[in-house]
């Protein structure tokens, strides 16, 4: 066990980031109570923005087209929906276009179980545009790289966060096995949930390898990734987003092709994540991942 | 309200030097004969792309790049009026709307996304969403603390983001200054089919100092002057669009054409000569820019 948490972490580089580098941090109601899951610093640099979802990502962009690498933070990922199309139209873009690149680093947070509106997964939707890099860091560890990812090009990031991780103070490794009966690739806050799934398969003989993803774009495929498959020869991946046109099944389809093995997908129903049961739409949990293996490999 | 003269103080041209008004003038001249090439090669198909002509509109930035120096700019979608008659470099443009390497973004980006960092000129380009450029002028105002026009159109006005972003700039009293070019057109829908209220009104209930005014340079500057020591502030100037929101087509004959009135204001100053031998020179220079040989020659893509 580390002994920082992750929201320790990010309130720790957010506080470097401003009184070292000239950094800015926006957001709504960022010092408010709770200083967004006490992940924001209180310190000189941070813009409370106005309600004004559009003009707010469209400021947050300006601030980083003159070169404050802002720190634009979103409370709930479902805003995305409203703050996308200065990043979209413009962040993205501007490197493309004009040779000038528009380095802002989305922190966008989910959440799980807290209905229609505020537990929303939505990176998917920015893996499809070009010119963003998007990562979703669970681990204290992970999140510095992203944050030195960041640090070291000149892309817009967009920051796939989840409330579920941010006491974790522990680093996840991917556990692999020589006789592996399916490889489970992990995105976002289901990583939590799929090593007690693997356990519960192990007492029913089937042995998973589990690879923890962070980076989704640009999305390398690399030998970590396709050993454990080549070994297995059946994959998985899971995510907390929905699974149409979603992350999990863009990487199942590039995993896929590039070993010619079968990999499945697993994300949200295409349906409305509601608020109380039993219409909420959750993220894969324990159970579900282990019902899917057992249906795939039956 | 709109009109020719609104709010355009009497005999102001005289109030300005002969230097400023020529100066002003051979800017709006480079900028008229540059889109008359450019319609000339979209007509010869030599230009392919959509271009989005400022031509009726030009007065305003000429004024401005009098007026203002060392500002960011942040122009809207239809911007070859500003981007030439702040410095940008005619053959650049050219290249841009050619789709050359040589172009201000390597031929990638086109008419309606001009941008240039060159020359002691900051024009950041525009992707096309109308208004998307007010929340990056205050965003970048905020960010760098230097002084920013920010200049959209009637339309943009519209955008909810722009009203956020200007009560932002109002609040945190930011060093924006900025201007509408209201050519009452969205695409060919006039403003009072669109709304019941003004834009300038809005700025000033938001708190910042604002004006309605025409197109008249020398006015357009004697109101930037007596607006930009006291920004954030808001300039909403009417003007009247040459052709098309996109390509080179007319719809009607505009309701005055302002480059024709500065024609005939400086020939009543008695600068008759030295508007011939701006014109002149101009035309002349721009006929070599538009040469039909070399737009012929294999170009590199």
């Amino acid at each position: 066990m580390g002994q920082r948490t992750v929201a320790e972490t990010i309130r720790e580089i957010s506080r470097r980031h401003l009184e070292e580098n000239n950094g800015i941090l926006l957001g709504q109601a960022v010092t408010a109570v709770g200083w967004v899951n006490n992940t924001v610093p209180n310190v000189e640099g941070i813009i409370e923005l106005p309600m004004t979802e559009v003009a707010g990502a469209g400021i947050a962009v300006g601030a980083a087209m003159v070169g404050r690498r802002p720190i634009f933070v979103i409370r709930f990922q479902d805003f995305l929906i409203l703050n996308g199309s200065p990043l979209i139209n413009y962040a993205a873009k501007s490197k493309e276009l004009h040779g000038r690149s528009t380095p802002i680093f989305v922190r966008a947070l989910a959440s799980e179980g807290i209905g229609p509106v505020h537990s929303g997964v939505l990176h998917s939707i920015f893996m499809h545009f070009p010119g963003f890099r998007v990562c979703s860091p669970m681990t204290p560890g992970e999140y510095e790289q992203a944050w030195r990812v960041f640090m070291e090009h000149d892309d817009p990031m967009i920051v796939s966060e989840h409330r579920d991780s941010l006491q974790n103070t522990d680093e996840m490794e991917d556990a692999t096995h020589e006789k592996a009966d399916i490889t489970l690739y992990t995105i976002s806050s289901p990583r939590f949930a799929v090593g007690r799934a693997a356990e519960m398969l192990h007492k029913e003989g089937i042995i998973c390898n589990i690879v923890h993803i962070v980076w989704l774009k640009p999305f390398e495929v690399m030998g970590r990734y396709l050993e454990p498959l080549s070994q297995s020869k059946l994959g998985l991946v899971i995510d907390a987003s929905f699974e149409i046109c979603g992350a999990s099944r863009s990487i199942a389809y590039e995993l896929t092709n590039n070993t010619g093995y079968p990999v499945k997908a697993l994300g949200l129903l295409d349906k409305t994540k509601c608020l109380c049961p039993p219409y909420q739409n959750k993220v894969p949990d324990t159970q579900v991942i282990y019902d899917t293996v057992m249906n795939i490999l039956q | 309200m709109r009109s020719p003269t609104f709010n355009v103080p009497p005999n102001i041209a005289k109030q300005f030097p002969s230097e400023l008004s020529l100066t002003m003038f051979e800017r709006m001249c480079m900028f008229r004969y540059f889109e008359l090439g450019v319609i000339d090669a979209v007509i010869k198909k030599e230009i392919t792309y959509p271009v989005y002509l400022s031509s009726g509109q030009e007065a305003v930035a000429a004024a401005l790049s009098t007026e203002i120096r060392d500002y960011l700019i942040f122009a809207q979608h239809r911007a070859h009026d500003v981007y030439l008659t702040f410095g940008g470099p005619p053959e650049r443009l050219r290249d841009e709307l050619l789709g050359l390497s040589s172009g201000t973004s390597q031929g990638k980006a086109g008419s309606n996304c001009l941008q240039y960092h060159e020359n002691g000129i900051s024009m950041f380009g525009h992707h096309g969403l109308i208004g998307e450029n007010v929340p990056q002028a205050v965003g970048a105002a905020l960010g760098s603390g230097k002084n920013t026009v920010c200049i959209f159109g009637d339309g943009a006005a519209e955008e909810d983001y722009v009203f956020a972003a200007m009560g932002f700039a109002a609040t945190h009293k930011l060093p924006v200054l900025f201007v509408c070019i209201d050519n009452n057109l969205s695409i060919l829908t006039t403003v009072d089919v669109r709304r019941s209220w003004s834009i300038t009104d809005v700025a000033r209930s938001l708190g910042m100092p604002a004006v309605d005014v025409a197109d008249d340079p020398w006015a357009v500057i004697y109101h930037t002057r007596a607006l930009s020591n006291n920004l954030p502030a808001f300039i909403n100037c009417y003007v009247c669009r040459g052709y098309w929101h996109v390509g080179i087509g007319i719809d009607a004959t505009p309701e005055w054409d302002r480059y024709k009135k500065v024609e005939e204001e400086l020939i009543r100053l008695g600068h008759e000569e030295a508007i011939r031998v701006i014109n002149e020179k101009t035309r002349r220079f721009m006929e070599e820019l538009w040469d039909r040989e070399l737009l012929l020659k294999p170009l590199e893509k």
